[in-house]
C-alpha cells in the first residue's frame, strides 16, 4: 500500500509538537497497512527543519517557496493538491489546530476526499479508515467510519497522541514549488501578541481558576479573595474571557496560557480539551463542579461535586489571613 | 454590505444528564434544551454590528427541523433582516451540509458569509471553510476581529498560545467566527416580538432541486461515554468537612 502524509506544522521558525504527535499516529497506521510514512514540509529556508524531521520520519518531502514562509491556506492548498496528484497518499494527517482548521476542509473539498476532523483515535481496518471523536463538549465519544476512498484526510487533536521518538535516518526529497502566479486574495500580514498588563499566571504556584459555572462577574471577587488567601493567583477558562469577566491574559487554554502550578483549583470548569491540555501538567488538580459527569473530574486528582456557592465562602473564611 | 450567516440549533449538554439511544448511534435528545449554537450567536451579533457600520442586509440560514425556527427568530431579534430554514436530510455530515449551503447560496448576492468556528454538538469545525472552497472564494477560520476597508477585510485569526495573526482577504469571503469576538447583547422580549414580523422563509431540498447520490463521507458507528479511567478522589461531607479536607490537601501539596 501507498503513502501516509503528515503535514508538518511550523510557526515562527519552530516545528510544532502536533507534527511529532501526528508522526506517531502515522507510524501506527503505516504498520497496520504496510505503508510508508512521509513528513511533508512546506516552508522557506527550512533546511534545518528538514534534517530534524529526517530523524523522525523515513522520508521528508520538502517544498520551498517564499510564499510558504508563513502559513497561508491558499499557497499551502495549491502545493498539497499538486503533491497529492503525484504521490496519491491514501491518508493525509493535518493538525486540528488554527493552521489545520483553516486548511484541511478546503483541501478535502478541492480533492473530493473524505475528511474526518478532530480525531482522538485513528485506525484502519482493511481499506476502511475509522476514527474516534469527542463530541458534545467531551461528554460523549463517537466511533466513525470514513467512506471508502483512494485517499482520505484526518485532522488530529493536539496533545492527544504520544510523540514519535527519533531513531531513523530518513531521506530528504526536494520537490519543485508549483507556485508561479501571484496569490493575493489572501495575505498574511503579521503576528500579534498582546503585552502582559497584570500578573503572569504561568509563574504562580497556586492557581484558582474559574469557568462559566462561576455564574457571573459578581462572583469573581469571591474567587479572587480565595486565591489571595491561598497565596495564589486567579485564572479562568475561555467562556469567562469571552464574557469579559476577566482579561484574556488570565486565560488557561490552547489559545491562552499553559500552566503547571503545584496546585490548580478548577471551579465551575467543565473540562473542555482546550482547557485541559493547558493545565493537565499541574502537580495537583482539584475540581469543584456541580455536574458529577463533568470531564474535568477525569483529569483532577481530587474532586468536589457541589455548587461553588456552598464551598467558596467557607473556604474564604477558613483561609482568611493566609494558610496556617 | 450583504452578509449571510449560517447557523445551527443545538442541544445544550454541558450540565445535562446524557443518555444514549438504543441503536447506540446518537444521544437521547428528548430531555435536552435546544438553543442557538454559541459560536453562531457571536457570528450573528458580529453581522449585526457590521451592518450598523456599513449598511446592507443580514440573512440567516439554517438547515434543520421545524423547531429551528426558534433559533432563527432569535437571530432576527439580534438584528438579522431575514431568515431561511431548509428542511434538512435525516442524517448528514459536515460535507453534505456544506453542499446544501452551497446550493442555497450560490446564486445569492453577498459580500461576506459568517459561520461559527464549530458547533457545540458535533464540533466538525469544517462547514465554513468547505463552503468557501465550493463557492471558489477565500476564507479565514477562527476569526476574532474584523475590519472592512472597501473591497478588503483585515481580520485577526486566533492561533495557539495567546498569538494571533492578521490576514488580509479580498471580498467576498467566508469567515468562521470565534467566541468572544464581540460582546453579546441581551435580546429583549420586544425585539423578539418585532422579529416575528420579519421575513422567514422555509424550503426543502426537493424544492431547491438538491439531489445527493454520493454516500456520506463520515458515518457514526457508535457513541459511548468516555472510558472513565482514573477518576478524581471525591471529597465528601458537609461543606465545612470538605473545606477542611481541601485545605489539608493544599497545605501538603504546595510544600
Amino acid at each position: 500500500m501507498g503513502d501516509i502524509f503528515v503535514l508538518v506544522e511550523h510557526r515562527q521558525g519552530k516545528i510544532r509538537d502536533i507534527t511529532y504527535e501526528m508522526l506517531g499516529v502515522g507510524e501506527k497506521i503505516a504498520a497496520e497497512q504496510g505503508a510508508s510514512l512521509t513528513a511533508v514540509l512546506l516552508g522557506h529556508g527550512v533546511k534545518a527543519d528538514a534534517e530534524e524531521l529526517a530523524s523522525r520520519a523515513p522520508r521528508v518531502l520538502v517544498v520551498e517557496d517564499e510564499k510558504l514562509q508563513h502559513f497561508n491556506s491558499l499557497p499551502y492548498q495549491k502545493v498539497l493538491s499538486t503533491l497529492y496528484a503525484k504521490y496519491q497518499p491514501f491518508l493525509t494527517l493535518i493538525g486540528h489546530t488554527a493552521f489545520g482548521m483553516d486548511l484541511a476542509p478546503g483541501l478535502s473539498a478541492e480533492l473530493g476526499l473524505p475528511l474526518v476532523t478532530d480525531c482522538i483515535g485513528l485506525s484502519s481496518e482493511g481499506k476502511q479508515l475509522k476514527a474516534t471523536r469527542s463530541i458534545y463538549g467531551g461528554k460523549v465519544q463517537a466511533n466513525v467510519s470514513l467512506r471508502e476512498s483512494p485517499g482520505s484526510l484526518a485532522t488530529i487533536r493536539p496533545g492527544t497522541f504520544p510523540a514519535k521518538v527519533p531513531f531513523e535516518k530518513g531521506g530528504i526529497i526536494i520537490e519543485p514549488s508549483p507556485l508561479s502566479e501571484a496569490m493575493d486574495a489572501k495575505k498574511f500580514v503579521e503576528y500579534f501578541e498582546a503585552p502582559l498588563t497584570g500578573e503572569d499566571i504561568t509563574q504562580a504556584e497556586i492557581i484558582v481558576s474559574v469557568g462559566q459555572g462561576i455564574g457571573g462577574p459578581e462572583n469573581i471577587p469571591l474567587a479572587e479573595e480565595v486565591a489571595k488567601n491561598l497565596g495564589g493567583v486567579l485564572a479562568c477558562s475561555r467562556p469567562v474571557v469571552d464574557r469579559n469577566w476577566l482579561p484574556k491574559e488570565r486565560q488557561v487554554g490552547i489559545s491562552g496560557k499553559s500552566v503547571k502550578p503545584k496546585v490548580y483549583i478548577a471551579i465551575g470548569i467543565s473540562g473542555a480539551f482546550q482547557h485541559v491540555t493547558a493545565m493537565q501538567g499541574s502537580d495537583t488538580i482539584i475540581a469543584i463542579n456541580k455536574d458529577p459527569r463533568a470531564p474535568i473530574f477525569a483529569v483532577a486528582h481530587y474532586g468536589i461535586v457541589d455548587d461553588f456557592h456552598n464551598i467558596l465562602p467557607v473556604l474564604k473564611e477558613k483561609t482568611k489571613g493566609g494558610m496556617k | 454590505m450583504n452578509i449571510i450567516v449560517c447557523v445551527k440549533r443545538i442541544p445544550k449538554t454541558a450540565e445535562a444528564d446524557i443518555f444514549i439511544e438504543k441503536d447506540g448511534k446518537e444521544i437521547k435528545k428528548d430531555n435536552l434544551v435546544f438553543t442557538l449554537n454559541d459560536w453562531d450567536a457571536y457570528a450573528v451579533r458580529e453581522a449585526a454590528l457590521l451592518k450598523d457600520k456599513h449598511n446592507g442586509t443580514v440573512t440567516v440560514l439554517t438547515i434543520g427541523p421545524e423547531e429551528s425556527k426558534e433559533a432563527l427568530t432569535r437571530c432576527l431579534a439580534m438584528g438579522a433582516d431575514k431568515a431561511l430554514r431548509i428542511e434538512g436530510p435525516e442524517i448528514a455530515d459536515a460535507n453534505l451540509i456544506s453542499k446544501i449551503l452551497y446550493q442555497a447560496i450560490k446564486n445569492e448576492p453577498f459580500d461576506l458569509i459568517l459561520t461559527g468556528v464549530q458547533a457545540e454538538d458535533d464540533g466538525w469545525g469544517q462547514v465554513g471553510v468547505t463552503l468557501a472552497q465550493r463557492l471558489g472564494i477565500v476564507h479565514a477560520a477562527i476569526v476574532n476581529r474584523i475590519e472592512i476597508n472597501g473591497e478588503k477585510a483585515l481580520v485577526k485569526r486566533e492561533l495557539e498560545g495567546g498569538i494571533e495573526e492578521v490576514v488580509e482577504l479580498k471580498l467576498p469571503a467566508v469567515l468562521t467566527i470565534q467566541t468572544g469576538i464581540n460582546e453579546p447583547k441581551y435580546v429583549s422580549l420586544s425585539a423578539i416580538m418585532e422579529a416575528e414580523d420579519k421575513e422567514m422563509k422555509e424550503t426543502t431540498l426537493e424544492e431547491m432541486g438538491f439531489i445527493e447520490r454520493e454516500p456520506l463521507d463520515v458515518t457514526t458507528d457508535q457513541v459511548f461515554f468516555p472510558p472513565s479511567g482514573k477518576m478524581a478522589e471525591m471529597l465528601k461531607g458537609s461543606p465545612e468537612d470538605v473545606v477542611v479536607q481541601l485545605t489539608e490537601i493544599i497545605k501538603k501539596k504546595k510544600g
